[in-house]
């Protein structure tokens, strides 16, 4: 019975992994950049939960998905789209500079500052049982999330023309304008849902480990930045698959007293193994040249 | 009247001068050709029109309207679409999505289905190979399928960039058969190419390019008959 809630919290932390991970992952194969701001967007998403909450859990939940979404594409805008064709490293450098910039603004509002706020979404969440097993209704609220944004960003991207037009650009950025393609609309349209999604993923994170504080997003961050590697950076499968197996090894460490205090470390062993046998990571692939 | 324009168009790559002052014009319903030896810019006199590079100097115009400084995706909806160099069809995506993206402007489902229908008269291997992806397509069939791509938004000039490059002499035959009846269906061409005896046999006029500059131009008839291109291009 313990193993079976352990897998399902490992599925559910997964799931908020892999919605982080789909972040990572479709900045790097549409506007090929690593966006190391990208956890900081859960934070910044946290704390706009936070200031909605005086009005309206659900509110608050919406508001901090367009906040980020805007926050998103007005990063794109501003600090990443003038150095398009720039060397990759003066684009990771500046990636980083955002990141502490996003944790400076809210060290430096007052209300905020560097303390740590207790975000309660939702009051005594409590728990479903069935049999013997007791599930968290915050696990069962992030896995049922996990699916719908997962199946719908499928959907979307297999059986729109915008969504194939987002393959279309990660492939083949020329060729997508000779179709008529507008890229940077594209682009922008990919930090939008990457953000929303991030916004998302900060709700679920919050269920779950209600303490924020300005630096809440960086490990989450990194873990979704592996998660994503591992799936195969520029898969969409690939960071589903990614984040959901970090979850699960992550939730079953910590299930074992002895294993728990080296979690982290075994889940970046796994990753370096995973890439020493493919570097590509699981799902990802070599560009195939052809004649 | 000339559909496509270009003038003194200078392009550099850093301090590099590739191309130093080309003019050349593709009048309605002809097929012109650009000719040259591998290096002498024809690639990116391509890529200087659409967009894809900038231009150093000079202008582009089609149908008389500025397109010198135009972004790139905004040349499909004026009727230029372009097969560039090496195809670069989208690899991942199956034929039939391949086919979609080249309708990526259009609106009109009847009229997609219809080109589409087109492109599938045409090579039945496309329409065998629909929901197959593309990347796994031979050489000859990714060719096909790049030209029927730029067809799908039913182009006023074609701009190909050496659609015989790396195939072997069926397929182009086949797809220089091709460029003839599109021509003669109503779109203009404009070919580059390095298989300059093929290019100069189909073509209305030609363009001659050596290292970033005109050196002559003709009929494709005159072209061929000519002692100079013969020695450099015909292998005597
Ligand atoms: N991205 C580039 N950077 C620097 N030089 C380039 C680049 N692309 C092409 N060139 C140079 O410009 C010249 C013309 O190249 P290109 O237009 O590709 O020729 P072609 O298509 O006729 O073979 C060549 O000397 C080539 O080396
Ligand atoms: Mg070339």
């Amino acid at each position: 019975m313990d193993f079976i809630i352990t897998l399902v919290n490992g599925l559910s932390m997964g799931g908020t992994y892999a919605m982080i991970a789909l972040g990572y992952t479709m900045v790097y194969g549409i506007a090929k950049m690593l966006n190391f701001a990208h956890g900081d967007i859960i934070m910044i998403g946290g704390y706009a939960i936070l200031v909605g909450l005086s009005v309206n859990p659900l509110l608050a939940v919406l508001f901090s998905m367009l906040f980020c979404m805007l926050l998103g594409v007005l990063i794109e805008r501003v600090a990443y789209r003038p150095l398009r064709g720039s060397s990759p490293l003066a684009v990771l450098i500046t990636a980083i500079g955002v990141s502490y910039l996003l944790q400076s603004i809210i060290l430096a509002i007052p209300q905020f500052g560097a303390d740590t706020h207790y975000v309660v979404i939702i009051k005594d969440l409590g728990s479903l049982q069935i049999g013997e097993v007791l599930i968290g209704y915050d696990t069962i609220i992030t896995l049922a999330i996990t699916i719908v944004v997962m199946v719908s960003l499928t959907l979307f991207i297999k059986f729109t023309k915008t969504g194939r037009a987002m393959i279309a650009v990660s492939e083949d950025r020329d060729a997508a304008r000779l179709m008529g393609i507008n890229v940077n609309f594209i682009i922008t349209l990919t930090f939008a849902i990457g953000s929303v999604l991030a916004a998302v993923a900060g709700f679920c994170s919050l269920l779950d480990t209600p303490w924020l504080e300005p630096y809440y997003g960086s490990l989450p961050g990194i873990k979704a930045f592996a998660a994503a590697v591992i799936g195969g950076i520029g898969s969409i499968p690939g960071a589903m698959l990614g984040g959901i197996l970090l979850g699960i090894v992550e939730c079953l460490c910590n299930s074992v007293q002895e294993i728990a205090p080296y979690t982290i470390a075994i889940e970046f062993i796994i990753l370096i193994l995973i890439l020493l046998v493919k570097p590509t990571g699981i799902l990802g692939k070599k560009r195939r040249e052809k004649v | 009247m000339a559909l496509l324009e270009v003038k003194d168009l200078e392009v550099n790559y850093g301090l590099i001068k590739a191309i130093k002052g080309v003019s050349f014009d593709v009048n309605e319903g002809e097929i012109v050709a650009l000719i040259g030896a591998n290096g002498a810019g024809k690639t990116t006199i391509m890529h200087a029109i659409n967009g894809i590079i900038p231009k150093f100097a000079g202008s582009v115009t089609l149908a008389d309207k500025d397109i010198t400084a135009i972004h790139a995706h905004k040349l499909l909806p004026l009727g230029m679409a372009q097969v560039p160099e090496g195809r670069r069809i989208f690899q991942e995506l199956t034929v039939y999505e391949n086919l979609q993206m080249g309708y990526y402007i259009g609106r009109d489902k009847a009229q997609f289905k219809a080109r589409l229908e087109e492109m599938y008269s045409r090579f039945p291997i496309l329409k065998e190979r629909s929901s197959q992806i593309a990347g796994t397509l031979s050489g000859g069939e990714q060719q096909m399928l790049a030209m029927s791509r730029a067809l799908m938004s039913g182009p006023k000039l074609l701009l190909l960039d050496e659609p015989s490059m790396g195939l072997s002499p069926l397929y182009v035959n086949t797809i220089f058969d091709m460029i003839k009846e599109v021509n003669k269906m109503g779109t203009t061409v404009l070919l580059v190419e390095q298989n300059a005896k093929k290019a100069l046999s189909i073509a209305n006029r030609a363009y001659v390019l050596e290292i970033g500059k005109i050196v002559k131009t003709g009929t494709g008839t005159e072209l061929l008959a000519d002692e100079d291109i013969r020695r450099a291009y015909l292998g005597g």
